[in-house]
């Protein structure tokens, strides 16, 4: 298959010894056969994961295709309905278009966010001492790692005057009576979007202190005397060049992360939020799939997130590609 | 000439004063967003009923108390399952997943970076592209697979699907393309071992911090859960479930639980923070 995999090909004990076939002997279709002979173990040794891999996520990404196109509620057999779902859904479904709205509000404010954030606490960090580093990090990706410690920021935003910022707002006189922050539709956004952030500093957060550590100082020396003349300059042609791959790999996660969004305002302002000022995506596929067991339509709307992750993704992949340029 | 700084004996190059207290300001600020929750929560916990009612609240606690903590455990032990079979829920379901999902993974993820039989490349981007969308996705007809299987409320809901997480995988095969050399696994095919030998004796013992990260992470986001949606049966139910229904007696003991229930997945990684950010050296992702 590649250059290395020919030339590792004779080397192998598993190859009978009699003479085998060379390379330039063979079609295409025999050589990938023998090949496969010889590697047969990896097929084993990949298989238990690749079948639960195909059981959880390849069928139901398949299914879900597929059963979009349906009117499914899992007692009687789906029945075709083509693309009644999504015309319902954009058309006729004033709800799907707010969750649709409010998705992509938290994801542009979380997701570019969260990655930023990230990355900058990562870089701040990484020329303090080692044990300082630690700590620093510590503190930074405890909230992500903490289960539902989020919601000691109901005790911050409590409606009553128990509440701690109602508590410091009503002692200073900027207020006159408490205010229901996880009540009022003015400020039900802002605020999740802000614990979601709190809560966002996680794995690619750690790839990119690991990333940063990894770049070679060497490349700096050599920058400076080049002309580079201060850190941002250093930070855009040198240190994230050099990270490209990592700073993908946080992208992919900070978008899965910053879609998926719902649990929190869950949690926070309850379920549905009031006036359904908070309602995502996620929601109204729980709605559709939990409570109205219309499981087609439910398949419609996760489809729907389906490509908003890949779409960003795309366009987050172009970026990056003119980094440092 | 270009001024050239030192900090702790180095020459530091291109670092300005001004640049150097503006990044301290900006992360002091963020260091505050980020722990002052963190402190209240720990504060809370520890304040007796009075205290906790003053407002504006107290950044300290005058009389700590274990109240919280004693109510928390008193509740326990009225629950109509006893907690001891909670807790016996979340370790058989945190062990036997991360155990899984660790010998699938850096099975999985050593044949795919060393073998490369035909097929690989395309397993892994298949793999890289699962990562790029969440569970959400697949939720609703993974459900209808559950059902089909017979798993809804059985132990199995919440371990198996747990074995076919791809991050851990993507992160193992990550870091033994990058610390494993060829030429020591083709050394080792020339002496006779076999592949799972190889896999075993060398590839696992050189490959530590990557599946102690891996052990961690699934260990976290599995008690982080708990037991998902689709388990009724309260005798099935986990630790994380059972202790978040019954906090909610009053703010005192909820902050105990929370203070409780996070100061496993945060003991774990302190422990393993090195080999944690060792392990994602080698995270990133080639397009």
């Amino acid at each position: 298959m590649t250059n290395n995999a020919v030339k590792e090909a004779p080397r192998n004990p598993k190859v009978p010894q009699k003479q085998p076939k060379l390379r330039r002997d063979m079609t295409k279709g025999e050589y990938i056969l023998a090949e496969m002979k010889r590697t047969w173990v990896g097929y084993v040794m990949v298989l238990p994961f690749l079948i639960m891999f195909i059981m959880f996520t390849v069928i139901p990404v398949i299914l879900s295709i597929l059963l979009s196109f349906t009117n499914f509620n899992m007692l009687q057999f789906p029945d075709f309905v083509f693309m009644d779902n999504y015309i319902r859904l954009f058309l006729d479904d004033d709800l799907f278009i707010k969750a649709f709205q409010n998705t992509m509000i938290f994801a542009v404010a979380t997701g570019p966010a969260s990655y930023i954030l990230s990355f900058l606490v990562a870089w701040f960090i990484n020329e303090l001492s080692p044990k300082v580093r630690a700590l620093v990090t510590f503190i930074f990706y405890a909230p992500s790692i903490s289960g539902n410690a989020y919601l000691v920021w109901q005790l911050f935003f409590q409606g009553d005057i128990y509440g701690y910022v109602n508590g410091w707002m009503l002692k200073m006189g900027i207020i006159t009576k408490p205010i229901l922050f996880f009540q009022d539709t003015a400020y039900i956004m802002p605020l999740c979007i802000v614990v979601a952030l709190w809560t966002s500093l996680g794995t690619s957060f750690l790839a990119f202190i690991a990333g940063l550590q990894g770049v070679d100082r060497s490349l700096y020396e050599a920058g400076a005397i080049d002309g580079v003349k201060n850190r941002w300059q250093e930070l855009w042609y040198i240190t994230l060049p050099s990270m490209r791959n990592i700073l993908l790999f946080g992208a992919v996660l900070a978008i899965t992360g910053s879609f998926g969004f719902g649990g929190v305002v869950t949690a926070l302002c309850g379920y549905p939020s009031t006036d359904y000022v908070a309602w995502t995506l996620q929601h109204h596929l729980q709605e559709y799939m939990t409570t109205r067991f219309e499981f087609g339509y439910a398949s419609a709307i996760s489809l729907v997130l389906f490509f908003l992750m890949i779409g960003a993704n795309v366009l987050v992949q172009k970026l990056l590609s003119k980094v440092g340029q | 000439m270009k001024k050239l700084r030192t900090r702790k004996h180095a020459v530091v190059l291109n670092r300005s004063v001004g640049g150097d207290t503006g990044i301290t300001i900006v992360l002091a600020i963020l260091g505050v967003f980020m722990f002052l929750p963190m402190w209240f929560l720990i504060v809370t916990a520890f304040k007796p009923l009075g205290e906790r009612n003053i407002t504006p609240p107290r950044f300290y606690v005058a009389k700590p108390t274990l109240q919280n903590f004693i109510d928390l455990f008193t509740n326990m032990n009225a629950t109509w399952v006893p907690i001891s079979r909670y807790i016996f829920n979340t370790i058989v379901i945190s062990v036997l997943a991360t155990l899984g999902c660790l010998i699938l993974g850096s099975l999985t993820a050593y044949a795919l970076s060393k073998i490369r039989f035909p097929g690989t490349k395309f397993i892994f981007a298949v793999i890289q592209y699962s990562l790029m969308i969440s569970s959400t996705v697949s939720g609703i007809t993974s459900f209808i697979i559950f059902v089909a299987l017979g798993w809804l409320n059985t132990y199995t809901i919440s371990i198996v699907p747990v074995w076919a997480s791809t991050l851990g995988l993507y992160l193992m095969k990550q870091f033994i393309d990058g610390n494993v050399s060829d030429e020591m696994i083709e050394a080792a095919r020339i002496d006779g071992s076999s592949e799972l030998g190889i896999y075993w004796n060398i590839v696992m013992p050189l490959v530590k911090p990557a599946w102690l990260t891996l052990m961690v992470t699934t260990f976290q986001g599995v008690w982080n859960t708990g037991a998902s949606g689709y388990v009724w049966d309260e005798s099935l139910k986990t630790f994380n479930t059972a202790i978040s229904t019954i906090s909610g007696v009053s703010t005192g003991a909820s902050t105990a639980a929370i203070i409780l229930m996070m100061s496993v997945p945060i003991t774990v990684f302190i422990i393993n923070q090195s080999r944690i950010v060792e392990t994602m050296a080698s995270s990133g992702m080639k397009d």
